[in-house]
C-alpha cells in the first residue's frame, strides 16, 4: 500500500471544496454548462444517458480494505447499489447525481480518493500491473515509478491542457498485464548492462478510430531521468500535436504523422536542451516514494500446506485454483484473482454488499489489500495458500469465484449504449448471452486463453481492437450491428486485429462468435494452440471461410 | 444510433422532441410545450418540421439551469397520439437499461 503525505490529503481535501463550490455556482446558474464542463471532467464527472456518471482513481490499481468499503458506501448512498471496474483501474458510478457529488468526493477523500486524471485533455491515472511488488520475477515494483509520474503530473499545466487525453502504463514484469503498447506512454521498466534500473520508452500507442500500437523511440532511459524524458516528449506533442481537430490530437497521430525516427529524434533533442534539470530525480527522492510503498509482514510458510493437499481433493476448488490462482513472489503465498465476469453478469461490476465483503476477505486473506486489472477483474495479491480452501469458499458464497479468468467468458467490455452517451450499440447484452453460451467451465477450459473485448463505438473504451477476438458495435440504418475481428493482443507481442467479414446484426452475434471458436477448435494444432497463436499460424482466412460460407 | 453529439445539422424526417437530462440529478427529461421540463416522454412537445424542432431546441438551450445538452430526437406516435421513443437510445434513456443489473433494488 501506499500512504498519502500530508501535502497529498491537503491537495485532496482541497480540491473537493473546490469542486463543492463550482458545483453550487452551477447550480444557482452562476456557471454556465460550457464553464463547468471542464471543471466536472477535472473531477471525474461525465454526463451519461440517464445521470452523471462519476469516475474514481484506483492508482496504479491498488486499493486498501478500507477504500473499498468506501466504494460500497458510495455506491450505496449515493448510487444504486453498484460499482464498475474500468479497463483502466477505476471506478464507475453511473447514476449519480451532480447535486450528492462534493458530498461523495468528500466521503472518498477521507480515505485518500479521488478523481483527478480520471478525464478530460490532461494526463490520465498512471495505470500498472495488477500484480505489481508481487510477481515473481519482477524488476522492481513499478508502483514507485507510477506514483512518482502522478506526483509529478497532478495538476501540472504543462500536462493538463494537452491537446487529448494521455495515458502511461508501467510494467516490469516480462509478460504485459499492463497493455503497455496501447497506451500514448508504454514504460517497460527493466536493467541495463550495469544493473541500473530504467525504462525502454514506448509511445504513440492507443485504440479509438484509429488504432496504432506503440513504438519504442528509446530502449533504455535511466530512472532517475524518467521524468524529464516524458516532460520532453509531452513538450514535442504539445508543440506539434494537433489542436483543431479532436480526431487527429493524439500523440499517436503525431508519432505516425512525423515518422518514429523524427518523432524520436525531436524528443531526444529536446530533452538535450533541458540538460541536468530540476526533473533530474535524486535518490532520496526516489527512495522517499518507494518508502511509502508498505509490503506485508509475510510468514515463512512451507511451499504446499497440508490445507492445500486435502484441498486438492475437491474438484471444484481444484477447477478454481487452477485458473484464478498465481505463483507470488514469495514462498507459501499467492495472487488470487477474482473474476467480475459472472455468468449472465455485466463485466466489471460489482455491488456494495460483494465489496463490503470483499474489503473483510481482503483484511482476512490478503493484509487488507485489493487491486484492480485492467481486464476488469480484482485480485488479493498476498493470500497465503494454506488459506485458499476458505477464501474459495468465501468467494463462491459472493459470486466471486467464477473459475473463468483469461478464458472466453472473462469478457471486457464497455458501457455501452446502455449507458455511455457516445455509443452506438449496445456492449454488456453481448457479453451477457456470450458468457451463457459459453457457461460450461468444462468447454471453456477446452478451449483455453481466450480473450474476447467488446466496445459499443468506435472510440474502443473495450480495446476490441486487441481482443484476440473483438466486437464492435456499430448503427446501420438505424439497426446495432457489430464487426468482428480475429488475432488482436494486448500484452508484450501486442498486435491488431484483422476483421473476419462483414458486420453482423445484433441477434446473431453470439452465433459468429461460437462459430469462429468451433473453426478454432477444429483447425488448431494441438490443444495447447491458444486461439490468437491458431490466428497467427494460418491467418484470418481458413477461420473466415468455415465462419462466413454459410452466412 | 449515431450519438446525438455529433448533431450538427437540424433536418428532422418525421415527429420529434427535444430531450436533455436534468442539471441537479441528470435524470432524463423532456421539454414541454409549456416550457419547462418533464420526466416523462408523453410530456414532450412534439414538432414535425425542422424550423419548429430547431427553435423548441433553441428555447429549450436557453434554460442551461434547468437542462444540460439538450438535442432533438426522434419519436413515434401511437394510438391516440402517445408519444413513444423513436429508436433504440431514446427507448434505454425512457426505459432504463436493457440488461439486468443484478443489484439490489
Amino acid at each position: 500500500m501506499y500512504a498519502y503525505d500530508e501535502l497529498d490529503r491537503t491537495l485532496i481535501n482541497e480540491r473537493v471544496s473546490e469542486f463543492r463550490d463550482q458545483v453550487k455556482r452551477r447550480l444557482s446558474g452562476e456557471l454556465t454548462e460550457d464553464e463547468f464542463k471542464l471543471l466536472r471532467l477535472q473531477n471525474g464527472v461525465y454526463l451519461q444517458l440517464h445521470a452523471y456518471m462519476f469516475r474514481v482513481a484506483i492508482p496504479y490499481g491498488t486499493l486498501s480494505s478500507k477504500q473499498l468499503r468506501r466504494f460500497a458506501h458510495v455506491a450505496r448512498r449515493y448510487d444504486r447499489g453498484y460499482g464498475h471496474f474500468t479497463t483502466r483501474q477505476n471506478i464507475q458510478f453511473n447514476w449519480i447525481k451532480l447535486a450528492e457529488l462534493p458530498d461523495a468526493l468528500a466521503d472518498l477523500a477521507e480515505v485518500g480518493i479521488h478523481a483527478m486524471q480520471t478525464s478530460g485533455n490532461n494526463m490520465r491515472n498512471v495505470t500498472s500491473d495488477q500484480w505489481a511488488g508481487v510477481a515473481p520475477g519482477e524488476v522492481e515494483d513499478p508502483r514507485i515509478w507510477s506514483e512518482l509520474i502522478r506526483q509529478h503530473t497532478t495538476l501540472h499545466p504543462e500536462f493538463s491542457f494537452l491537446p487529448r487525453k494521455f495515458k502511461i502504463a508501467i510494467t516490469a514484469s516480462e509478460h504485459d498485464r499492463a497493455a503497455i503498447k496501447i497506451h500514448d506512454i508504454g514504460l517497460r521498466l527493466h536493467k541495463n548492462a550495469d544493473g541500473e534500473t530504467g525504462f525502454e520508452v514506448l509511445v504513440g500507442g492507443g485504440l479509438g478510430r484509429t488504432p496504432f500500437i506503440a513504438k519504442t523511440i528509446k530502449p533504455f532511459v535511466h530512472g532517475r531521468d524518467i521524468l524529464s524524458y516524458i516532460e520532453a516528449i509531452l513538450r514535442v506533442y504539445n508543440q506539434y500535436g494537433r489542436r483543431d481537430n479532436i480526431y487527429k490530437a493524439r500523440i499517436k497521430i503525431l508519432v505516425h504523422e512525423l515518422g518514429i525516427e523524427k518523432f524520436a529524434k525531436e524528443v531526444e533533442e529536446e530533452w538535450n536542451q533541458m540538460g541536468d534539470s530540476e526533473l533530474r530525480l535524486d535518490y532520496a527522492a526516489i527512495e522517499e516514494v518507494r518508502s511509502r510503498f508498505s509490503y506485508p509482514p509475510y510468514e515463512k510458510l512451507p511451499h504446499m500446506p497440508d490445507e492445500l493437499k486435502r484441498a486438492a481433493h475437491d474438484p471444484l476448488f481444484e477447477r478454481w485454483r487452477k485458473n484464478s490462482v498465481s505463483p507470488h513472489k514469495v514462498q507459501g503465498y499467492s495472487i488470487v484473482t477474482l473474476s467480475l465476469k459472472p455468468v449472465g453478469g455485466p463485466p466489471g461490476d460489482a455491488t456494495a454488499e460483494q465489496m463490503d465483503a470483499l474489503a473483510d476477505l481482503a483484511d482476512k486473506y490478503s493484509f487488507g489489500e485489493i487491486r484492480v486489472g485492467h481486464e476488469q477483474n480484482l485480485a488479493l495479491p498476498h493470500v497465503a495458500k494454506r488459506d485458499l480452501p476458505q477464501l474459495f469458499k468465501a468467494l463462491d458464497r459472493l459470486g466471486l469465484a467464477t473459475p473463468n479468468v483469461n478464458l472466453v467468458t472473462d469478457i471486457i467490455a464497455c458501457p455501452g449504449l446502455d449507458y455511455c452517451s457516445l455509443a452506438n450499440a449496445r456492449s454488456i447484452p453481448i457479453a451477457q448471452e456470450l458468457t451463457r453460451r459459453f457457461a460450461n467451465h468444462d468447454t471453456a477450459d477446452l478451449i483455453g486463453r481466450l480473450h474476447i473485448n467488446i466496445s459499443g463505438c468506435i472510440n474502443a473504451c473495450g480495446h476490441h481492437h486487441v481482443g484476440h477476438i473483438g466486437i464492435l458495435g456499430v448503427e446501420k440504418n438505424g439497426e446495432e450491428f457489430y464487426q468482428i475481428t480475429i488475432g488482436g493482443r494486448a500484452d508484450e507481442n501486442a498486435q491488431l486485429g484483422t476483421l473476419i467479414g462483414p458486420a453482423v446484426p445484433y441477434a446473431e452475434v453470439a452465433d459468429v462468435i461460437e462459430d469462429i471458436v468451433e473453426a478454432y477448435l477444429a483447425l488448431r494444432d494441438r490443444p495447447e494452440e491458444l486461439f490468437v497463436d491458431t490466428v497467427k499460424r494460418l491467418g484470418v482466412e481458413p477461420i473466415r471461410e468455415r465462419v462466413y460460407a454459410t452466412r | 444510433m449515431t450519438s446525438p453529439l455529433e448533431q450538427k445539422k437540424i433536418r428532422i424526417t418525421g415527429p420529434s422532441m427535444v430531450t436533455a437530462n436534468r442539471t441537479w440529478d441528470g435524470a432524463v427529461v423532456y421539454r414541454t410545450a409549456q416550457k419547462g421540463w418533464s420526466t416523462e416522454i408523453g410530456d414532450s412537445a412534439v414538432v414535425s418540421t425542422s424550423d419548429d424542432a430547431r427553435a423548441l431546441l433553441a428555447e429549450a438551450t436557453a434554460d442551461d439551469v434547468g437542462a444540460v445538452g439538450p438535442y432533438i430526437a426522434p419519436v413515434e406516435l401511437k394510438d391516440g397520439g402517445k408519444v413513444k421513443p423513436g429508436n433504440l437510445r431514446e427507448h434505454i434513456r425512457a426505459k432504463g437499461v436493457t440488461i439486468d443489473l443484478r443489484v439490489p433494488a
